[in-house]
């Protein structure tokens, strides 16, 4: 079991790799969605010996908010907008991606020295959690396009789950109030569709979004 | 029971609200859910009902200390709420009374939240809740400022969340049972895992810090205060803000107790020290009395966070400074808000002489002005005084110094911005101007009962506030 989860976790940090690379949107929502498919196997995988109704449930709910609706949310949000499948980058790919990978490497040593219980001992989550949040803000600062911002937080937010994981079998309230954070990036999709339907917007560009300034 | 009323009245209130019928009756609604919160939580200040140590919610010292100051700044912006929206008859209020109440109850749950994952659920809570608020003039700016809010915003909540696990694998891996109430979180003390808890220390602050908008995590609050009216200006920054404040205050106590008081106090003077210096720059250079506010408004969370760090005499200091600071800057929302409407516009390059145009209004934003400074005799004074008094007991005079300075320069920055939108000859033709704008009682009397607010608690802090504070200063502080 131990060995799945971790193919898992690694699968996962291979997504964050593969997001950074991806120069147009729907590729990168359609890695996003599958970190979250990934993502909300792993309770099942990690409890597996005593299962109950809540670790079920979280597993569901993740697969269901993470591997779906969310990325439709996306997409719908996409098509409505009529954005171009570009991704114009801040921080070009090939430096997301060595940052990316630089930053890997980085979570996987800094991991190495915050003490972890036994049980915890041989899984990969802590490292797969700092790569992840590390991923989610190269993308949230390296993307200018609304969406990709959008899942860049997505992103961060699986790295927050990942580490929430070593915490379900003692605190699960704590790891499903994770969920709720789901329900911002909701909010943030339908603010651009609500915005899409009230106003024309050209291109979704956060760049143009300078009004707002000393 | 009754602590629990204070959350569900306000909830309740945000349904009905959303079922209400009517626009133009819907805002009566706030002044009548914000008066029963007000009596109830200074009936439960008078009377403080008993908390068990293990409740997950309850009406303990540290909510006492602020929330009643909360509740009251929320009724009298309440109050200025139905005129206000009685004055914007062509948008629909429904989705903003809603979320304003549902505001109300979610930062009444923050404030009485014992438990480490209930505490960060109704901050999130409290931040979505709040969207709708900033949107609610519907223009493009307003659409930058919230999304602009949201990410920050969110990027900060889901740190704090980060940390919330961290500190919840501290006591995991120290042998606890997974109960992350404060009070069990204090009274496994020095059995917590120091990395972990040095982890969630950094996360913690970052996240809250980015809620109450310390620098450099306060990108968002310009553009937020900037955009919104000035009842929404008025209830972020007195009452969102405190409620990230106290949950910084409880999270120390925790550290505190795994002893790394020292870490926390430095980090916390440092961060503090650097929001206050960074507040001050952008005061002296921004042209638009909006904004102002909210840089102001940073200052202030960096005096906070300043207070927070000088031991108990700091935390008294601050819950002063809390009631102080939340009420005036309160009243110089409200006015700013009225002078925008009569000026058409935030901006100083087209806003001057608006002592002729809304004389009133006018004269309440040079006297909140010289009350948010720290000029006698009003409540921040007072408050500003203790902190530097704690300052100096605690042998911190270089800080103490840079505080001044900081002040100082605050002072010229904000005064510079307030006389020249008062002073000079009116514009002959504003650029825009919307609907007449005239001062009637409804808006005028809410900022004046608050800078009188202010006064009283400068010049007669109430004993029973004195206490309290106390109380909660013990509360945070069981083994000093």
């Amino acid at each position: 079991m131990i060995s799945t989860l971790n193919l898992l976790v690694g699968l996962a940090m291979g997504l964050n790799l593969v997001a950074l690379g991806s120069s147009r949107l729907p590729s990168l929502i359609r890695t996003v969605a599958t970190q979250g498919v990934a993502l909300g196997l792993m309770p099942l995988l990690l409890e597996s010996q005593h299962l109950d109704w809540r670790i079920v449930l979280v597993a569901v709910a993740t697969i269901a908010g993470k591997g779906f609706v969310i990325p439709g949310l996306l997409t719908r949000a996409m098509r409505a907008a009529n954005i171009e499948r570009e991704i114009q980058p801040f921080i070009g790919l090939l430096p997301s991606l060595l940052l990316g990978a630089g930053g890997t490497i980085a979570a996987v040593a800094l991991a190495g020295s915050l003490p972890l219980l036994p049980e915890h001992a041989g899984l990969l989550l802590v490292p797969g959690a700092l790569a992840s949040v590390l991923t989610g803000f190269i993308l949230l600062i390296g993307r200018s396009k609304a969406i990709s911002q959008v899942c860049g937080y997505l992103v961060l937010e699986n790295g927050i789950y990942l580490f929430g994981l070593l915490l379900i079998k003692a605190t699960p309230l704590l790891v499903e109030a994770g969920v709720l954070l789901d329900l911002t990036v909701g909010i943030f999709v339908l603010g651009i569709i609500i915005d899409r339907i009230q106003r024309t917007f050209d291109s979704l560009d956060t760049r143009k979004l300078t009004a707002l300034h000393e | 029971m009754n602590s629990l009323l204070l959350i569900i009245i306000p909830l309740a209130g945000a349904v009905l609200a959303a079922l209400w019928p009517d626009n133009r009756t819907r805002p009566w609604l706030l002044p009548a859910v914000g008066l029963i919160h007000t009596a109830l939580c200074f009936r439960l200040l008078v009377v403080p009902p008993p908390v068990g140590p293990e409740s997950w919610l309850g009406f303990d010292p540290l909510a006492a200390a602020v929330l009643p100051a909360v509740s009251l700044l929320y009724l009298v912006c309440t109050v200025y709420a139905v005129p206000y929206l009685g004055s914007r008859q062509e948008r629909p209020n429904r989705v903003f009374v809603a979320s304003l109440l549902a505001v109300l109850g979610l930062l009444s749950a923050g404030h009485q939240s014992r438990h480490l994952g209930l505490l960060w659920i109704a901050t999130e809570a409290v931040t979505l809740a709040a969207v709708p608020l900033l949107h609610f003039n519907n223009t493009p700016r307003a659409f930058e400022a919230t999304w602009k809010y949201l990410l920050v915003g969110g990027t900060g909540i889901a740190l704090s969340l980060l940390g919330s696990f961290c500190l919840g694998y501290a006591s995991l891996y120290g042998g606890g049972e997974g109960n992350l109430t404060f009070v069990a979180l204090i009274a496994q003390g020095a059995g917590l895992s120091r990395p972990w808890v040095l982890a969630a220390w950094v996360l913690l602050l970052v996240g809250y810090g980015t809620k109450m908008g310390l620098a450099p995590m306060h990108t968002w609050k310009p553009d937020a205060y900037g955009e919104a009216s000035g009842i929404v200006g008025a209830i972020l920054a007195g009452g969102v803000t405190s409620v990230a404040f106290t949950a910084i205050l409880r999270i120390r106590s925790v550290v505190d107790s795994a002893g790394e008081s020292q870490m926390a106090a430095r980090t916390l003077l440092a961060i503090g020290l650097f929001s206050m210096a960074i507040a001050t720059v952008f005061l002296l250079g921004t042209r638009n009395y909006k904004r102002m506010l909210a840089y102001s408004s940073i200052e202030h969370m960096g005096i906070l966070s300043i207070g927070a760090s000088f031991g108990a005499l700091g935390v008294w200091a601050a819950l002063f400074h809390v009631w102080s600071n939340s009420l005036t800057k309160g009243a110089l929302f409200l006015c700013a808000g009225n002078i925008r409407r009569a000026a058409g516009s935030p901006s100083l390059a087209d806003v001057r002489g608006m002592a002729h145009i809304v004389p009133r209004s006018a004269a309440l934003f040079v006297t909140g002005l010289f009350a948010i400074t720290a000029c006698p005799p009003f409540g921040p004074f007072f408050s500003e005084l203790k902190i530097l008094g704690a300052a100096i007991q605690t042998g911190h005079a270089g800080a103490a110094a840079a505080f001044l300075v900081c002040l100082l320069f605050a002072f010229f920055g904000l005064s510079r911005v307030v006389f020249s939108v008062v002073d000079g000859r009116p514009r002959p033709q504003p650029k825009t101007v919307g609907k007449n704008f005239r001062e009637t009682f409804g808006f005028i009397a809410p900022p004046f009962v608050l800078l009188v607010i202010s006064l009283f608690l400068g010049l007669f802090t109430p004993f029973i506030l004195q206490n309290t504070w106390t109380a909660a200063v013990a509360q945070l502080f069981p083994n000093p």
